[in-house]
């Protein structure tokens, strides 16, 4: 039993940082990687709405102090740039697939 | 060894047959063609609803369902852009500041060349829309431009629409390296998937008109310009055709571009041009 306390303490210890709440620095981070990739989109012309109303939940979540919203909706929004990125640079030649001749 | 001989033979002569009855094709298909566009396009229209009048398909869903359209037919007594077109017809005449009106921007002072527009403008080197023109005839006077997608320009568009009523849509593509290349961009444009929902304007227009989408019906693509400005009912008011492009990005989940962007300037050129032929039908109502 003595031995399991300090055992259970140091176990409890190193997941520590795993489990710990968001803090700003991540949330500055997500946003950033978030905010690039929209800005390539939008580069492409070829922007989605969804990836901005993600990116504005981002910043309104973490402009409140919600991180860990804050982070999940910036991670969206980049999933979503990419998406739209990807889309871009596919239809580049696959438009040519639906065209009537 | 003889048979291996002719065997190798055989295969190089297939081979080099199917090259060379592949490799015109490939030429042909990267070159800019817009007479056989057009001509495909409107082909691929007859051909898929050979019971539609061809100068009815700009009367959008309305050709596609005869229940529509008898509804259509009776509104039409009454129409909900009557009052768009009264104003558009006294905003026309009106002087601005300096005296001049927008008839003296115009050929034919304005009055029935709908059905020449948009054009292929040589020395600015791009196409030039009806409401660009029209904006760009106020801001040559001194006067504000307008918003591009409703009330005034709607107004405008409406009354010069309907001094068109009945003409064939007579858009000219100049021998102009550029003129081609905004008329390629336009049908680009046309084809490409965008938004989300990853839907491209063909996605509705070509694949799927006469379908219902919720509980509207998809108009062809031919002739989907030649009603242009319209009132609809979802809107609750009148709509150039810088606002239909718009909306219709938006349903997609893409962002829009500005109005009268680049490519919403080639792509009416592009959808313009193919209609050559149907007559004008604005201003037009629709659901």
């Amino acid at each position: 039993m003595k031995r399991s306390l300090p055992l259970a303490m140091l176990l409890s210890l190193s997941l520590a940082p795993a489990a710990r709440a968001a803090n700003e620095a991540d949330y500055k981070a997500a946003y950033a990687a978030a905010e690039a990739a929209s800005k390539e989109a939008a580069g492409m012309r070829n922007q989605w709405t969804v990836t901005v109303s993600a990116l504005a939940a981002a910043k309104k979540a973490g402009d409140s102090g919600d991180f860990d919203r804050a982070i999940a909706a910036a991670k969206e929004a980049e999933a979503l740039a990419k998406a739209s990125t990807f889309q871009a640079t596919s239809e580049k030649e696959a438009w040519k697939a639906m065209e009537i001749r | 060894m003889k048979a291996r001989s002719a065997l190798l033979l055989g295969s190089l002569s297939a081979a080099l047959v199917a090259f060379a009855l592949t490799s015109p094709r490939v030429v042909a298909a990267d070159k800019v063609d817009p007479v056989a566009d057009a001509k495909a396009f409107q082909n691929f229209f007859f051909q898929k609803f050979p019971d539609v009048k061809h100068e009815d398909f700009v009367n959008g869903p309305y050709s596609m369902n005869a229940d529509m359209k008898r509804q259509w037919q009776e509104k039409e007594e009454f129409p909900p852009y009557e009052f768009a077109l009264d104003a558009g017809k006294e905003m026309f005449a009106t002087p601005f500041k300096n005296g001049k009106t927008y008839a003296d921007c115009f050929p034919n002072r304005g009055i029935g060349i709908r059905q020449n527009y948009p054009y292929f403008d040589g020395k600015e080197g791009k196409v030039v829309t009806l409401e660009l023109a029209l904006n760009r005839c106020r801001e040559g006077n001194g006067e504000a431009p307008y918003s591009y997608v409703k009330d005034e320009m709607a107004s405008l568009t409406a009354y010069m629409a309907f001094t068109s009523r009945g003409k064939p849509m007579d858009i000219r593509i100049p021998d102009d390296p550029r003129a081609l290349a905004a008329f390629e961009n336009g049908k680009r444009y046309f084809y490409t998937r965008r938004g989300q929902l990853n839907f491209s304007c063909a996605s509705c227009h070509v694949q799927s008109p006469g379908e219902r989408i919720r509980a509207e019906i998809l108009a062809p693509a031919l002739g989907i310009l030649n009603a242009m400005p319209i009132y609809r009912s979802e809107w609750s008011g009148m709509g150039t055709t810088s606002r239909r492009f718009v909306t219709c990005n938006s349903q997609t989940r893409a962002v829009p571009l500005e109005p009268q962007a680049d490519e919403y300037r080639d792509v009416e050129y592009f959808l313009s041009y193919v209609a050559n032929g149907l007559p004008i039908s604005g201003p037009g109502a629709r659901p």
